[in-house]
């Protein structure tokens, strides 16, 4: 949203809003952006969240399967031009992702830069445990 | 055969058991770390712990080699990426896969999985065949000859009140045998109109009863 695009979120609590509020001056919706309460595997919810006039689609639940779901569902049934999905386990975001789906992996980010952390830090003493 | 059924609640422990007393080779997936201790005792080496969705548990059962893949979760996602991951990556054939909510079909259907069993779907389906929907009795089933007697009233209104029997717009595998009217019976000739309000029994292959209503019921009053 800093970025001037106009943000919809979509969660299955209520609560979730107050979080979007939090380091904002006025409230979410007076920062432009929208809010809706509903899982997502609620067609009805997406509808309502704007999923039909989204450029880009987030599935970023905390479930991994759910986000694979919906984000299957935003790019074939809604035909939202770009996915992106959290996937937390690294070989299923490897695979999805070579069926032509966005996966972002944290597991693996923070192995990579946990790798890269240690080889830089090589020989200087530093033990992390 | 070898199957491999994951999810391991009343459904799939159930399934298991079937499956093998059919003389099958069985491996049940849990995840539930406290399911699994219950069901361990009962299955031994059959049931294994761990999540089916992740691809090297799946591996480690040997997916592989499965014959059948069945997923059976409370959890309607994780069906749907267990079969998906069994049909696209591993090149499984026979998968069915569970629907618990019955809202999610569509996704299921969208993502070309099938087939899919939704309880809900086929308590509404028995209700359908159990219940005299639009009037419409099952009188008899021959189960093995895969014929059905069935009997409907002629509502007024519909398509089949005021009709000859033999321009009756019937589907084919389906013939009147029967219309009773005022207390009586008769076997009808091709010329016999019926009459709203008659009772008409028919001989038919079951599945197309949906058909056979349509034409003895006044539009506007059905119950679906």
């Amino acid at each position: 949203m800093a970025q001037s695009h106009t943000v919809s979120v979509l969660d299955e609590s209520a609560d979730a809003h107050r979080l979007l509020d939090s380091g904002l001056d006025g409230n979410w919706e007076d920062a432009g952006g929208m809010f809706t309460v509903g899982t997502a595997l609620e067609t009805d919810a997406l509808i309502e969240a704007g999923i039909e006039r989204a450029d880009a689609f987030v599935a970023a639940t905390n479930g991994d399967n759910t986000n694979l779901v919906i984000a299957q569902i935003a790019q074939k049934r809604f035909n939202v031009d770009k996915v992106v999905v959290r996937v937390l386990d690294p070989n299923r975001a490897r695979w999805y992702g070579e069926q032509g789906l966005t996966t972002i992996c944290p597991t693996q980010a923070g192995i990579d830069m946990l790798t890269a952390a240690v080889q830089d830090g090589a020989g200087s003493g530093a033990v992390g445990i | 055969m070898y199957v491999l059924v994951v999810g391991g609640g009343k459904v799939g422990l159930n399934l298991t058991r079937e499956l093998m007393q059919k003389g099958n080779e069985v491996t049940l997936i849990e995840a539930d770390r406290r399911r699994y201790a219950m069901l361990e005792p009962q299955l031994e080496h059959v049931v294994q712990f761990g999540d089916g969705t992740e691809l090297w548990v799946l591996e480690q059962v040997g997916v592989e080699r499965a014959d059948m893949v069945i997923a059976v979760t409370g959890d309607d996602e994780d069906n749907i990426i267990i079969s998906q991951v069994a049909r696209e990556k591993y090149g499984r054939e026979s998968i069915i896969a569970r629907c618990n909510n019955i809202r999610n079909m569509e996704h299921f259907e969208l993502l070309g999985i099938r087939p899919v069993v939704s309880s809900t779907d086929l308590i509404l389906r028995l209700i359908e065949h159990e219940v005299p929907q639009y009037g419409l009795v099952h009188l008899l089933t021959l189960q093995v000859e895969n014929l059905e007697i069935i009997e409907v009233e002629a509502s007024p209104g519909s398509p089949a009140a005021g009709t000859r029997v033999d321009e009756l717009d019937l589907p084919e595998d389906c013939l009147v045998i029967a219309v009773l009217r005022d207390g009586g019976g008769m076997v009808p000739r091709g010329d016999m109109v019926i009459e709203p309000g008659d009772e008409v029994l028919l001989v038919l292959s079951p599945n197309i009863e949906g058909d056979i209503t349509r034409l003895f019921d006044a539009p506007g009053d059905s119950f679906a």
